[in-house]
């Protein structure tokens, strides 16, 4: 059994450790700071740790101003606040003057389980990746997490990463480098490539464990960076497999589905089938059991990523 | 039209449905649900006019529960009123309850507007005030806020509209119960001086023991005969009011009770385990 991590652990302490050796970091949340885990950076360094209560909008904006006198500031709450509340504060304050501003939001899509559709943000990949000058980053796993925090502050510019509430398991280990903008393939294949992102990842290798045992041959790609994505990866792997199954715990609308099937229907036409939240909000119940009945209807388990992966196998001989 | 003892009788019965749903669904907001329910039992028991065989009667007072995350604290009123059965009160935060995490009203009568992201409950409740305008219905609204909420710039443009639009059919309630998610309001965003503030925004502003049901009832009552302005009842209250090892505790904000603690809270409502 791989190790179990929440990515939002991981984020509080590669922030904390990042404190410690940049001492232009800076971070803002917005009341939720025990729950993102800015907590761990806000003890460590409460001088540079400024709580601005529950007002995601003005965080933005402060965020743009700290940015603007050469700071790095990470502003953290919920995916659905940083990105649906404060959106239009993100693309005018932060994205257009291209200010070096870090919105790591947590708790992103329906693993938020009870809380509900009003705290799970489905559609923030979609909201985010539109933003021109926006980068768009979805770790798969904790290790991932903290490579993708120490790398985002060598780059100057805003970037938007998506974390989650629940524990996923551990895939990487610590030889893993991550680059923006950089696919990685996590296993070969030949008939099928699963392309996912963030808790999709995992399933989707478990998936393709249970496609090899039926004799199907099906390669696994992590695309952590959705924006910029790694067209040339994308493309390539389509034509060696000829079909694609994309997973991803956001809409299928406008998220890694889309930005994928963006890719390959300019460059590489193949039956494509994307598994992830079907245009509809999230509800309220355990977290593992929301995944099993999403799973049923929308497909985010690893059975029904298999099921999709059969599907485009058969398109593609049709 | 309850009398306050028999007030203070259903809120104790709705303090005992509170930690008992909050400890089964071992999810959801303790503190702030305690802290209202006392507004809450006024409202409903006392002053507000629904027709509960009836969740849609156009005539009817409205509440929009601003601060969303108090769910529990609706849905035992609701429950009590008919609304959804005893039953359905155990399935908090299950996988196809109607009693979802916040208030959502495609799956609950009783329900007015779905609300959960701190904030937006003002506007909503001017908008339904303006319906009623029009409607020349003489039917009000009330709503519920946080005092953390109050740190939303939202509230301050609903706070402008209300007054500029002279919402005498609307009552805002602040459960000024001194605590948020990360500690003490006045520690994190202090939003003093309130009282001058909602004045400086045009309302009529009262102060009320959100604990106490005369203080209550009266402060809604002078909210009715207040003209040409909205009113602003400012409720001084104890987060998780009711239970000891639950009041004025920041950790309780979204802990549920403990099997333990849920025998201790039972026994101090007066319970009999
Ligand atoms: C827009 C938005 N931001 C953040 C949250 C998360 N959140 C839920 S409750 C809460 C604190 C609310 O404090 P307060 O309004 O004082 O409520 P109470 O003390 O009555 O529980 C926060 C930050 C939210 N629900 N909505
Ligand atoms: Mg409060």
């Amino acid at each position: 059994m791989a190790q179990m991590i929440a990515t939002r652990d991981a984020y509080g302490e590669a922030l904390a450790e990042l404190g410690e050796s940049n001492k232009d970091v800076v971070v803002l949340d917005a009341d939720l700071s025990g729950s993102t885990k800015t907590a761990v950076f806000a003890k460590k360094f409460p001088e540079r740790f400024f709580n601005m209560g529950i007002a995601e909008q003005d965080m933005m904006g402060t965020a743009a101003g700290l940015a603007a006198s050469g700071k790095i500031p990470f502003a953290s709450t919920f995916a659905i606040f940083a990105t649906g509340r404060a959106w239009e504060q993100v693309r005018q304050s932060i994205a257009y003057p291209k200010l070096n501003v870090k919105i790591v939001a947590t708790h992103a899509g329906i693993t938020v389980g009870e809380d509900g559709a009003s705290h799970q943000s489905v559609e923030d990949i979609a909201v985010m990746r539109v933003i021109p000058n926006m980068t768009v980053i979805v770790p798969a796993d904790g290790v991932e997490t903290r490579k993708v925090i120490r790398e985002i502050v060598r780059y100057k510019g805003p970037v938007y990463v998506r974390l989650s509430r629940g524990k996923s398991p551990v895939i990487f280990d610590d030889s893993y480098s991550f680059e923006i903008g950089k696919g990685v393939v996590l296993k070969d294949g030949k008939d099928v490539s699963l392309i996912a992102c963030g808790v999709m990842v995992y399933k989707a290798l478990q998936a393709a464990d249970v496609l090899g045992k039926e004799g199907v041959s099906a390669r696994v790609i992590n695309i952590s960076s959705i924006k910029p994505i790694d067209a040339d990866l994308i493309i390539r792997v389509a034509r060696e497999t000829g079909c694609v199954v994309t997973a991803e715990e956001h809409s299928i609308i406008g998220g890694l589905g889309g930005a994928v099937a963006e890719v390959l229907a300019e460059n590489c036409p193949v039956p494509v089938k994307r598994v992830g939240i079907e245009d509809k909000f999230g509800t309220s119940g355990d977290t593992d059991l929301l995944m099993e009945v999403y799973g049923l209807t929308d497909g985010l388990t690893s059975e029904n990523i298999a099921k999709a992966a059969r599907e485009v196998i058969k398109r593609k001989h049709d | 039209m309850a009398e306050t003892a028999e007030l203070k009788e259903i809120a104790r019965e709705l303090r005992v449905d509170i930690v008992k749903m909050l400890n089964k669904s071992k999810s959801g907001h303790t503190g702030g649900s305690l802290s209202c329910i006392d507004i809450l039992t006024t409202l409903y028991f006392s002053k507000m006019r629904l027709k509960c065989d009836d969740p849609k009667w156009p005539e009817r007072d409205r509440f929009v529960l601003s601060k969303g995350h108090a769910a529990p604290a609706l849905y035992v009123v609701l429950t009590r009123l008919g609304y959804c059965c005893t039953e359905d009160l155990m399935t908090l935060r299950q996988v196809g309850s109607k009693l979802q995490g916040h208030p959502d009203c495609k799956s609950l009568a009783g329900v007015e507007v779905s609300t959960g992201s701190l904030g937006q409950g003002l506007s909503m409740a001017n908008g339904i005030a303006l319906a009623m305008r029009l409607d020349k219905s003489a039917s009000r609204v009330y709503c519920l806020l946080g005092d953390g909420e109050c740190q939303e710039g939202q509230v301050w443009e609903a706070a402008m509209a209300a007054s500029h639009y002279k919402l005498d059919n609307l009552c805002a309630i602040i459960d000024n119960n001194g605590l948020q998610i990360d500690g003490a309001v006045k520690d994190i965003m202090g939003i003093e001086p309130l009282r001058e503030k909602w004045k400086a925004f045009g309302w009529n502003v009262i102060s009320a023991n959100g604990h106490n049901f005369e203080s209550l009832l009266s402060a809604f009552s002078s909210a009715e005969e207040a003209k040409g302005k909205p009113t602003m009842v400012i409720a001084e209250t104890v987060k998780g009011k009711g239970v000891s090892i639950f009041e004025g505790k920041v950790k309780y904000h979204g802990t549920p009770p403990s099997d333990e603690e849920l025998i201790l809270a039972l026994k101090e409502l007066g319970e009999v385990v």
